[in-house]
């Protein structure tokens, strides 16, 4: 019994040791520089990444609370890659900073959240999970200190996530209060679609939408990103969402399954404004952390997509692209967060000519950008192909002229921003930046990821032979 | 032949370049690279005559094929019939005479070679593609390098030129994609999953109402790379804009991406639907032959003057496909190979005019002849194939078209071909002018005078592609012979469709 305890939570502890260790350092030697702080940290969560493929074991602890599968398992395992790639890029920012062993404790309860959120097996603990992992990062949207924006920002994300954790904790009461039960294998056996229930569901789907910022529910989401550091605003848009996401597709797959009806039509009107909504925004902003906030509302849009498939392929290409996403979006908000904490400019504007003085990172940059706009090689056309592809096997045609119509129009945006590197004039561009080691290794990392993915089949054979559907 | 060696001689020259130092090893490099893919091009013709003369008859030759993506049976399957053979061969012959024309390239060379490299290799791509997730993975391969190539390299209002191609061509693109979803989840094979592959499908009985709902996602999808009525927009913009290295491809390749995706996934996977909406192509199509030769001759621009011409071209090759005869669909791929020859041909000597005169305006030009005697003859020799001298490409496939067309008795076809017809008079009208007004008359500029003859490599260029011109045009059954098995093929599946209904 206790060897299992230790096997199965295995990531949570490993999570949680490494918190323990940053306290200690923190209380025993204040004397350690930044630069070292940052190394041993990087290689902590390198080993955490590690240990993640090993000794794996599915299983069930507390009666049902927590359960841990191979799909939950590799959930994990790409959680803690964004985490590590987030840290390695946030670098350049933290080498500086005040409170470095705080932001990275902040980070890891937030991620030990999510784990937790993901292995929920019941009501109870997913709520847990969730508010472990949401509040530290209203903290650490307030981490550029001297900043108004950063804790306007904070604020904002506080407020509006205590006020979508309302929703849910409704939509859970009035749940438990018609089937009695907050269990996720027996609340499925309860479902009968009744009207309570189905505003249970409403309420339970609003709450989820603003976690992931789903139109109409994306209000807050461009000015946090604006106000917050950049690897903040990447761990916010990346590994949070991914999060959020692993939970909804398993919820809505296994327990809302006998209302699948409803939630499908719900699902694709949701998707469509977000879609839309996402991209009309996106063309108008300047600001490039803005802009990537809207272009990640409209690919969650895409996403939901390939979730209203509901069949073995729709879970498996929601993993897959979040896999893919992982590497397109972190190598996008690399070089945004590198440019930001070296010389403060973050408007498209300032990126002109910026091919003339920087080319490694234009290249960087343009290749994230197309991974994210769906163009082939690299990994994001199979991302996209795969969603659209799910969600055309429901037979909905319409929807999915509507959703490859709108790969054109973010297809517009991003081709802007290129277009502002390679071909328009300034006359002081952005000087010529050496690229620490960290950030650059993260940035190869991407780069791999996103031409390598794509060609290599058994990482999409593998998610598939875990996924599920109905 | 391992027919992947197509794509990876490439991406190995692609490579390559990226590790190369200096100007003079990165286009001797580019330059050899498309040269042994042109040696493989003409291997493969070699090839392929000596597979169906050992009495081979299967329908694909050189197969090949690796599992991609088992649980969405998706492959990577690659083959080739006479059609692909005759693409084949013409990009490879557009891509070196590219590459030879823009040996003045000074400006990013190494990113320049790069994406051309990169865009013959989404072509050769496309055309062995015998699985629709390639054939799209590499459609869209030839999409984005244009957009960097005309929005870096280009002239005049190139970034909104560019941006005008990327978006309608992806457009295009998206299209297409929910087009082969549509197909994809209608087919179901023996196994109980659902296909990508070509063979397969083209095998199965799709229900006619499924066929006429995807039918035009696929047809105008791919009809908008192939310049079809009324998404022919970006064809004068992006034409005009790139560079002259582009430009060849654009309209030497890039437009028959789509002339032959219409012709081998709609009209071939969806045979009744393409009956079913035979009249409305072949009116967008003799609209697009009428509209394209008279707004050719209100242009003033020698490559807007091309651009134009090439929109009625390629509504030839449009034409071709919807008549459903077998001389036509005959036509229409010699069309594509005539076209994309002689529209590379007439690029490539406009583009050594601007060259040395910097400018593109026929009022401001004149007399060339005397000073540039091997451009003018070029630039003559494109023009007079372009209007279809008999002897020259262009005669040929414009005839079998005819005839072709002409076989449909219906009076709605008999209509559009006629007027297809008389719009070669109008197309003679604007050659002979553009012709008069640039290469005769007295010379304007007495700049002009110290300009110099064309260079080795630009002589080069042109005679590749003059070769494959006089040669289509005094020997047509060459051509004739390579595809005829694979039309013969494609019109048989869709009579028989008729026939089955």
């Amino acid at each position: 019994m206790t060897s299992q305890f230790f096997i199965l939570l295995k990531f949570e502890l490993l999570v949680a040791v490494i918190i323990f260790i940053l306290l200690f350092i923190k209380v025993g030697s204040s004397e350690w520089k930044n630069k070292t702080v940052l190394n041993v940290v990087n290689i902590l969560l390198l080993v955490n990444l590690v240990a993640g493929f090993f000794m794996n074991h599915d299983g069930e602890l507390f009666g049902d609370m927590f359960q841990t599968t191979k799909l939950i398992e590799l959930q994990k395992n790409i959680l803690n890659l964004g985490a590590l790639i987030v840290s390695a890029q946030a670098y350049s920012w933290l080498k500086n900073h005040k409170h470095v062993l705080e932001f990275y404790m902040l980070l890891l309860s937030t991620l030990l959240g999510m784990f937790f959120m993901i292995s929920s097996g019941n009501l109870l603990m997913f709520y847990l999970g969730l508010e472990l992992s949401t509040i530290p990062l209203a903290a650490l949207c307030n981490f550029d200190l001297e900043k108004r924006q950063s804790s306007e920002g904070a604020m904002k994300l506080i407020i509006s996530s205590a006020f979508s954790s309302g929703l849910l904790l409704f939509g859970i009461s009035l749940l438990y209060g018609s089937t009695g039960t907050l269990s996720f294998s027996e609340l499925s056996q309860h479902l009968n679609g009744s009207s309570l229930q189905l505003f249970a569901f409403i309420l339970f789907l609003a709450g989820f939408a603003f976690k992931i910022s789903v139109v109409p529910f994306h209000l807050w989401t461009a000015d946090v990103y604006e106000g917050s550091p950049v690897p903040v605003t990447s761990y916010l848009s990346v590994i949070s969402k991914a999060a959020f996401l692993f939970v909804l597709v398993s919820v809505l797959y296994h327990v809302f399954k006998p209302i699948s009806v409803s939630w499908y039509n719900i699902i694709l009107l949701l998707s469509v404004l977000t879609m839309v909504i996402g991209n009309l925004f996106a063309i108008r902003q300047n600001n490039l952390k803005r802009f990537l906030a809207f272009s990640s509302i409209t690919q969650m849009g895409f996403i939901l997509v390939g979730i209203s498939g509901s069949s073995q392929m729709g879970t498996a290409s929601v993993v897959y692209f979040l896999f893919v996403y992982v590497f397109s979006n972190l190598g996008a908000f690399g070089v945004v967060a590198f440019v930001s904490a070296l010389t403060g400019k973050e408007t498209i504007d300032d990126y002109k000519g910026f091919y003339k003085t920087n080319p490694f990172l234009t290249w960087v940059l343009t290749i994230s950008l197309f991974s994210l706009a769906g163009i082939p090689p690299t990994a994001g056309f199979f991302g996209k192909f795969f969603l659209i592809m799910a969600g055309a096997g429901k037979g909905n045609y319409v929807f999915i002229t509507i959703a490859a119509l709108n790969m054109i129009i973010s297809l517009y945006y991003y081709l802007n921003v290129v277009k502002a590197m390679f071909m328009d004039a300034n006359e002081n561009p952005i000087e010529k930046l050496s690229v620490n080691t960290l950030p650059k290794l993260a940035m190869i990392v991407c780069m791999l990821g996103i031409i390598s993915i794509g060609f290599i089949h058994p990482i999409y054979d593998y998610i598939y032979s875990l996924s599920f559907g109905f | 032949m391992n027919l992947s060696l197509l794509i990876l001689i490439p991406l190995l020259t692609a490579i390559a370049i990226l590790f190369c130092k200096g100007l003079k090893q990165v286009r001797s490099v580019t330059l050899f690279g498309s040269l042994v893919q042109l040696g493989a091009a003409l291997f493969l013709l070699y090839a392929y005559w000596h597979e169906r003369a050992t009495g081979n008859t299967t329908q694909m030759l050189f197969e090949d094929g690796y599992v991609w993506y088992e649980p969405l049976s998706i492959n990577y399957h690659i083959g080739v019939d006479g059609i692909s053979v005759a693409m084949i061969l013409l990009t490879s012959f557009v891509v070196t005479a590219g590459v030879l024309v823009s040996w003045k390239m000074e400006t990013m060379t190494k990113e320049f070679f790069i994406l051309l490299v990169i865009l013959s290799a989404g072509a050769y791509g496309f055309f062995i593609s015998l699985d629709l997730f390639t054939l799209f993975f590499f459609l869209e391969v030839a999409v984005i390098p244009k957009f960097l190539l005309i929005g870096i390299w280009g002239s005049g209002k190139k970034e909104y030129s560019a941006m005008k191609l990327a978006l309608m061509l992806m457009g295009g693109s998206a299209l297409v994609f929910v087009g082969l979803l549509g197909l994809y989840f209608n087919t179901y094979t023996s196994s109980g999953t659902h296909t990508f592959d070509i063979i397969p499908i083209s095998q199965m009985t799709i229900p006619i109402d499924v066929q006429k709902i995807f039918f035009p996602f696929a047809f105008i999808g791919f009809g908008i790379f192939g310049a079809l009525f009324p998404f022919h927009t970006w064809v004068p913009d992006g034409h005009s804009s790139a560079p002259t290295a582009a430009s060849m491809f654009l309209a030497g390749i890039s437009m028959k991406l789509g002339g032959y995706g219409c012709l081998r996934v709609a009209t071939y996977l969806m045979p009744d639907a393409a009956h079913y909406y035979s009249p409305i192509i072949i009116v967008l199509a003799t609209i697009a032959i009428i509209y394209g030769a008279f707004a050719t001759m209100m242009q003033k621009d020698l490559k807007y003057i091309n651009a134009y011409s090439s929109v009625s071209h390629c509504g030839f090759v449009l034409l071709g496909i919807g008549m459903l005869t077998q001389t036509s669909i005959n036509g229409a791929v010699m069309q594509m190979v005539s076209h994309g020859l002689m529209t590379a041909l007439f690029f490539a000597a406009i583009g050594m005019i601007y060259d040395r005169t910097h400018t593109r305006w026929t009022a401001q030009l004149g007399g060339l002849l005397k000073v540039m005697p091997f451009i003018s003859t070029v630039f003559v020799l494109a023009g007079l194939c372009s209007l279809g001298l008999p002897g020259l490409s262009g005669f040929v496939a414009e005839v079998t078209v005819f005839m072709g067309s002409w076989q449909n008795a219906d009076t709605l076809y008999r209509i559009a071909t006629i007027l297809s017809c008389a719009s070669i008079v109008v197309t003679a009208v604007y050659i002979l002018r553009a012709v008069a007004q640039t290469i005769m008359g007295p010379i304007n500029n007495m700049h002009y005078l110290s300009l110099s003859d064309a260079t080795w490599n630009e002589k080069f260029a042109a005679a590749i592609l003059i070769i494959g011109i006089v040669a289509i045009g005094v020997a047509p059954f060459w051509l004739n012979d390579l595809i005829s098995p694979g039309t013969q093929n494609i019109i048989q599946h869709t009579i028989s469709a008729v026939t089955l209904k």
